[in-house]
């Protein structure tokens, strides 16, 4: 009996409640991102001068939920000359890498200790080699296809993805110099000193990454709507010229995995800005009003309004050619965020620590 | 945790299994499917065995670059596996030599630790207390060996200078996008009037137009 309450109370009770927080934080990750889906087509509508999503519930607060039921309940077909496995490996493959990056990704901090699932000391490290994985997904599936056009859009996705994962790579060293830390906590409480306080100001929104490394700001931004398939970036499915690249052969529930990871994806690469350039979940200016209100909505604010950004370059910017994008990638982005890695590093060895 | 000992069974048994999937694999693409499964499960021990920034690496650089590479290959091929299970039994006795001495060389590294246990503590570089394993890397790599490490840099960036200089042809004729002449044309430049007289050419002193005559 008191053997089998230790071997409750050491293995099964932390695998329990590592499992419960698990579920709350998938579960509030995976409803916020239903409303950031139908936010997206909102603004989309409203850019365009349309209603948007308006029928299931109010103002159509329900369409999400009515496309998910949607694709569930649809029959699933798995071409006949398809590697079964490979096949439907591909989007689980997809959306579980996406949603693992958030095990290290903290939305809070205060007396009560950091919100987070796991603390981990390379947690930027972690979110980046998740992030790379995504491209499995694809090359998985559209090789299982078994067709030209899957493989062709399969080959142009990973080309994209992998060459500006190196940019986004660099931007990740700019911020890690400056911060001398890998942990993303310690990287958001990094930012509670910098160009404002040194001006004598409190706490406030000059001292987050975004101003001393603004180009950074900037190819990070760029290099997520690239890293994510997103417009204007969105060459692998183009919807309007290729139906939809690596993802022609699927339906029904694997293609809705492939699309819930692509906007955990995203919803991802918004809480990385935030965390790395807009100051996580301090407010904006550390002042009564402002603090009052519970970092985690700070948190939510930030990522939503990250996400708008999201939305606006999808709405209002023409799709790029894919030279146009291999060029940016590889010469534009690449030694300018190598330049600004130097720049940075000399930047801190002869003026901060001098 | 107590969850250690799980963990650690767990991923082991994936990363042998995997392993000998990878080499009993019919399919070449399962094959390298199979080996990121093994990449993963050793990622996973390393983070069991606190060392997180080699885990970090290893699923960055093995799995997110060199296997995507290798699976861009093996896709692209048509890789006839009747012709490659001919060379098996030839090429057995050397795969044979290679792991034997593979080995022989982790029961060395193994053996010592059995044989004299405090041999951790005598490295050359003993390791900081406290300190994360990035900076610790960072410190034994910047300072004691950073002549090889920037001469392992050297090598890699000869090897790439290398595979560039093999594959990059410049092809005559083919037109190319220049995109700062491009954003430097003004109208002037890019066009200009021209009055054609009616029944006349553009060109000087061209014949005029043949007007058809009708067919009957």
């Amino acid at each position: 009996m008191q053997a089998a309450a230790q071997i409750f109370s050491d293995y099964i009770l932390p695998l329990l409640i590592l499992a419960g927080l698990s579920a709350v934080l998938l579960g509030l990750l995976l409803v916020i991102i239903a409303f950031l889906l139908l936010f997206d087509r909102k603004v989309w509508a409203a850019v365009q001068l349309r209603r948007g999503p308006n029928v299931v519930g109010p103002f159509g607060l329900l369409q999400s939920f009515a496309d998910l039921l949607k694709f569930v309940l649809k029959e699933p077909l798995i071409p006949a000359g398809a590697d079964k496995a490979v096949f439907l490996l591909a989007p689980l493959a997809t959306a579980l890498f996406a949603l693992s990056a958030w095990a290290v990704i903290p939305v809070n901090e205060g007396w009560y200790g950091k919100w987070v699932m796991s603390d981990l000391n390379v947690g930027m490290l972690y979110v980046l080699a998740v992030s790379s994985l995504g491209v499995y997904g694809i090359i998985m599936g559209g090789w299982a296809s078994n067709s030209k056009y899957p493989f062709m859009g399969a080959l142009r996705s990973a080309a994209q993805m992998v060459s500006y994962e190196v940019s986004i790579g660099f931007v990740i060293i700019c911020v890690l110099l400056c911060v001398g830390s890998l942990n993303l906590t310690d990287v958001v409480n990094a930012q509670k000193s910098g160009l404002g306080t040194k001006a004598g100001l409190p706490s406030t929104l000059l001292d987050w990454y975004w101003l001393p490394l603004f180009p950074m700001f900037v190819v990070f931004f760029i290099s997520a709507l690239a890293e994510t398939n997103r417009p204007p970036f969105d060459l692998p499915e183009a919807e309007s010229e290729l139906v939809a690249g690596f993802m022609v052969e699927y339906s029904s529930t694997p293609y809705l995995l492939f699309m819930l990871g692509e906007y955990v994806a995203i919803v991802t690469m918004c809480a990385m800005t935030t965390i790395l350039f807009l100051g996580g979940w301090l407010p904006p200016a550390n002042v009564a009003p402002f603090t009052w209100i519970p970092g985690v909505i700070w948190f939510l604010i930030k990522v939503t309004f990250v996400f708008f950004m999201f939305a606006m370059v999808k709405a209002i910017v023409p799709r790029y050619r894919y030279d146009q994008l291999m060029r940016l990638g590889w010469k534009v982005f690449l030694p300018l965020s190598l330049a600004m890695v130097v720049l940075t590093a000399a930047f801190l060895q002869f003026v901060r620590y001098a | 945790m107590a969850l250690t000992a799980g963990f650690f069974y767990l991923f082991a048994t994936l990363a042998v299994f995997s392993a000998v999937m990878v080499i009993v694999a019919k399919n070449p693409v399962h094959a390298v499917l199979f080996l990121i499964l093994t990449f993963f499960n050793a990622a996973g021990l390393f983070i069991l065995l606190g060392a997180e920034f080699l885990a970090m690496l290893l699923i960055i650089v093995y799995v997110g670059a060199v296997s995507v590479l290798f699976l861009f290959v093996v896709m692209m091929l048509d890789v006839d596996f009747a012709e490659l299970r001919a060379g098996f039994i030839k090429n057995a006795p050397l795969g044979l030599m290679v792991g034997g001495i593979l080995v022989i060389e982790l029961i060395m590294v193994l053996g010592f630790q059995v044989l004299k246990p405090g041999i951790a503590a005598q490295a050359s570089v003993p390791i900081v207390p406290g300190a994360s394993n990035t900076a610790a890397l960072g410190r034994v790599l910047y300072t004691k060996y950073v002549y090889f490490f920037q001469g392992a840099g050297l090598i890699l960036l000869v090897a790439m200078i290398g595979a560039i200089v093999l594959t990059l042809r410049h092809k005559e004729g083919v037109k190319r996008q220049s995109i700062a002449a491009q954003n430097a044309r003004t109208p002037a430049t890019a066009m200009s009037v021209v009055k054609v007289p009616s029944g006349g050419s553009m060109i000087p002193d061209a014949k005029p137009a043949r007007v058809p005559e009708p067919v009957e």
